[in-house]
């Protein structure tokens, strides 16, 4: 089982890609987590560049998300919602809207910020995005605040009790994954 | 079940190019109508008299004018056709009187299941052209969406929601004598 993991910071020493980063320690068995990472090369949403062969790096950002059996999305928060450079990343993956790769796709939602509230808000409108896009979406947040409390010098995620609770989450998106299969093949059989 | 004008026993099944399913939703100011392109039920009548319907509808075959909200209505926030891929009526019981008729039974949507009774009519049986016995049913209810885990909707921005929770499910039905 592949998930994708989507971080919403492009800072090179961001807290949510470390968050990704923790995850990727806290797979269940038998997952893998894929970092995507073009997320600065993805120009800004055009219609008019929005046609059959969409701009390269779009490409890349719809075959990962095809590729993949989940998504993880890690969010910092920008004026109490998801960064621009997420939210249009997303606006690209959900075109075509009827076919859009992200279509019945398990979907979770990870956020951590250097604040008080731990992006909770950012994870609220990313998990309404993706629902509205058509994403099988994980109704359960997880807001990780004071991240510069939280992660060490080398970026790495020192808490115990995040930690467990980004575990649950990813069996919770797991299972996501295994009963989408499962309904897949009723429906082929 | 009474049958004033009773329906002679035998199984009746639909013609799913003269039977359709619909359902109405206000939708702020107007009312939003879709249906469904596909139909299968079965009258079941008794021996002794009683009856009952038994239906399926595929949730992929939901029509609603624009593409992009078809798919949305696919998508787990809606009827979420891939874990719920069909819409089913377990009928109870189907009671005529004249023109007139009862259904009562357990209606399934996206897992939830909600006894409903619908009033409609009851019309033939009849011969068509080709020697087969027709028999027509309407039927029409309301029922709240919510109950069934369809609770999507979005606020207004100066109050109340986009979407009411009454939603009228109408079906038509000619159906033919095995």
């Amino acid at each position: 089982m592949r998930v994708l993991g989507i971080s919403g910071s492009l800072r090179r020493d961001s807290y949510n890609s470390g968050l990704l980063r923790a995850a990727a320690e806290l797979l269940p068995s038998g997952v893998e987590l894929e970092v995507f990472d073009g997320l600065k090369a993805i120009p800004p949403y055009d219609a008019d560049d929005d046609v059959d062969v969409a701009p390269a790096p779009v490409r890349e950002l719809r075959e990962a998300i095809a590729d993949a059996d989940a998504v993880l999305i890690a969010t910092p928060e920008y004026n109490a919602s998801v960064p621009g450079v997420l939210k249009n990343a997303l606006d690209w993956a959900s075109r075509p809207h009827a076919t859009n790769p992200l279509r019945g796709k398990p979907a979770a939602v990870v956020g951590t910020s250097t604040g008080m509230f731990g992006a909770v808000w950012a994870q609220a409108d990313a998990r309404k995005v993706l629902s509205t896009i058509g994403a099988r979406v994980v109704d359960r947040e997880l807001p990780v605040p004071e991240a510069a409390e939280r992660f060490d010098a080398d970026g790495t995620l020192r808490d115990p009790e995040v930690e467990a609770q980004l575990s649950e989450l990813l069996v919770e998106l797991a299972d996501a994954v295994e009963a989408r299969e499962a309904a897949l093949a009723r429906a082929a059989a | 079940m009474t049958t004033a004008t009773a329906i002679p026993a035998g199984t009746y099944t639909t013609d799913g190019v003269h039977s359709s399913a619909g359902f109405a939703v206000k939708h702020m100011l107007s009312t939003f109508r879709g249906s469904f392109g596909t139909v299968n039920a079965q009258v079941i009548v008794e021996e002794d008299g009683r009856a009952r319907l038994e239906g399926t509808v595929p949730v992929s075959s939901v029509i609603v004018k624009d593409e992009n909200l078809q798919a949305h209505l696919q998508s787990p926030e809606f009827f979420d056709g891939e874990q719920y891929p069909e819409i089913r009526f377990h009928g109870l019981d189907l009671t005529v009187d004249g023109p007139t008729a009862t259904l009562t039974g357990d209606l399934t949507i996206k897992g939830h299941t909600e006894r409903v009774t619908a009033e409609g009519t009851v019309a033939g049986p009849v011969e068509d052209p080709f020697g087969n016995t027709k028999l027509g049913l309407q039927f029409e209810t309301v029922v709240d969406r919510t109950k069934f885990g369809l609770n999507w909707n979005a606020p207004l921005p100066k109050g109340g929601f986009m979407l009411a929770n009454d939603v009228t499910i109408s079906v038509d039905l000619e159906l033919a004598q095995a």
